[in-house]
């Protein structure tokens, strides 16, 4: 194998298509070691998201946008959370073809949403080939005691969280991304900052205790004890932390990046406001220079109307979809 | 020796890890004043379309381009190795147009196609562990660019002078040899 190597340290295209021909290049050893869908994969997807955003879109033209304005990746959905909030009724894995009229629109990542539990709208988009799949609270859930056993796809998976629990369960499952839940389709920030802080804290006291008192923790916590014993060697999620559900202005962005998101979702925010591209670019320029208030300031002038935000106050019982995930 | 890593977007966190594993200072690196200390950059992995704005918006594209042309040390990994491009196949993308060479954006398929794989690297005694997410690869080299390695028949690091570029993410992986070679005194002087 290293000889081959040292041959192939060549400096000219045809001597690269003289070898290629040759069938030099496929050579065995590379075929029995090759791996798809391992964890470091699916990860690894995870980090190259960092230090981005990811947009809600529902038309291959809204995601040309998306893409224009910077977001790293765009969720390929029917209806953005504020249009499933006011239509009401059973919310599902959205239309195949309107996924792969916006996959065949873009080169960023497509991620696409299956609702909680329901493996068979998760097979079907990575059968679609969809590069992430969200197992998300905001559409219906099909179980209501059992999330999807993520292990088993090829594809990785982002599921939401309110706490440190939470997450860790989900991670135990498969996850190889979190987002805080927020409440998706309010454009009301107070849920996200809630859910971002409870973690963080939580991280910091599992961090902070003595090895003798994680078993307590991972019983109060409700979280596999293996992780929380991860999570106390790090002092991080197993998984890179994103946020979402509520951010609609670039200084929201900045403040969940500050709180310790690594990324962020926007959902409603960006499609629901006066000028989406704008917008969009504002808080892709936001998210990245997050410790620069000048800059912030700048990009945050004359966005035109946001999105009309619900207070998630007002949310009646019932009505917050945070709660969905077990 | 600092060490920058383009810290706009994407997982410059690993490299950044990576290098002070090498024993050198990582510097985060957003604007163009940030690269005046450093003697070395490298540009991680993201998404291009992103970095393209991004870069651009405050002339951080002009400084990198001016420091190449001096004979910084550049590396790019995946969508560092997009950036450095000279041409990229079948689209009309904005690059820093360093490395003179093709590249194929998503060459080898959508996330469900990532692959890891442990592929021989010329310079090195033995093969390395190859993390390959949504990854480019390049299809044409110009007369001054080396092939370093290659996977499933596909050219994926490669070298010009003191610009390497790799498809794949050492940063991602423990095997510090590509950090420690492009680290090297000796990197810049070839």
């Amino acid at each position: 194998m290293a000889d081959i190597a040292r041959q192939l340290n060549i400096r000219y295209q045809h001597a690269y298509n003289v070898l290629s021909q040759s069938g030099l290049l496929s050579p065995k050893e590379s075929a029995e070691t090759a791996q798809t869908g391992t964890w470091r994969l699916k990860v690894g997807l995870a980090e190259m998201l960092k230090g981005g955003v990811i947009m809600d879109v529902v038309t291959p033209e809204h995601a040309k946008i998306a893409e224009k304005a910077g977001a790293v990746a765009v969720m390929a959905l029917e209806r953005v959370p504020a249009d499933i909030r006011r239509h009401g009724g059973v919310a599902r894995m959205s239309d195949p073809e309107m996924i792969l009229g916006i996959k065949d629109t873009v080169t960023i990542p497509v991620m696409a949403k299956c609702r909680i539990g329901h493996f068979v709208e998760a097979e079907v988009l990575q059968a679609l080939e969809v590069d992430y799949i969200d197992e998300s609270e905001v559409l219906t859930p099909a179980d209501t005691e059992h999330h999807v056993w993520k292990h088993d796809f090829t594809v990785p998976f982002v599921c939401g969280a309110r706490n440190l629990g939470e997450a860790l369960r989900r991670c135990g499952e498969g996850a190889a991304m979190i987002r805080t839940k927020g409440e998706a389709g309010t454009g009301d920030v107070v849920e996200a900052v809630r859910h971002m802080r409870t973690i963080i804290s939580e991280i910091k006291r599992v961090a902070s205790s003595r090895e003798d008192e994680l078993m307590a923790l991972s019983k109060e916590l409700n979280a596999p004890f293996e992780l929380v014993q991860e999570v106390h060697k790090t002092g991080r999620l197993p998984v890179p932390n994103f946020s979402a559900g509520g951010i609609a202005t670039p200084a929201d962005a900045a403040l969940m990046m500050k709180l310790g998101a690594e990324a962020v979702f926007v959902g409603s925010g960006i499609f629901k406001s006066g000028d989406p591209q704008k917008r969009a670019e504002a808080i892709v320029e936001a998210t990245a220079h997050y410790n620069d208030a000048a800059l912030i300031a700048r990009v945050s002038k004359n966005l035109g109307e946001p999105m009309v935000g619900i207070n998630v106050s007002s949310l009646g019982e019932g009505e917050q979809l945070a709660v969905r995930g077990w | 020796m600092r060490v920058g890593v383009l810290a706009l977007q994407g997982d410059f966190e690993k490299h950044s890890d990576a290098v002070k594993a090498c024993g050198a200072d990582a510097v985060e690196v957003r604007m163009p004043e940030d690269l005046e200390l450093c003697e070395r950059l490298i540009i991680p992995g993201g998404e291009s379309t992103t970095l393209e704005i991004l870069i651009r918006r405050h002339g951080l594209d002009e400084a990198i381009r001016e420091r190449a042309m001096q004979g910084m040390p550049i590396w790019g990994t995946c969508m560092g190795m997009i950036l450095m491009a000279k041409r990229i196949q079948g689209r009309d993308q904005w690059s820093l147009g360093l490395l003179d060479v093709t590249i194929v954006r998503n060459a080898f398929g959508s996330q469900v196609h990532s692959f890891e794989e442990r592929i021989a690297f010329s310079g090195l005694d033995s093969p390395m562990d190859a993390v390959f997410i949504r990854a480019p690869a390049v299809v044409e080299t110009g007369g001054g660019v080396a092939v370093l390695a290659l996977a499933r028949g596909k050219i994926v690091a490669v070298r010009e002078r003191a610009l390497l570029g790799t498809a794949f993410h050492p940063e991602l992986t423990p095997d510090r040899r590509l950090h420690q070679l492009f680290l090297s005194d000796h990197f810049g002087n070839r």
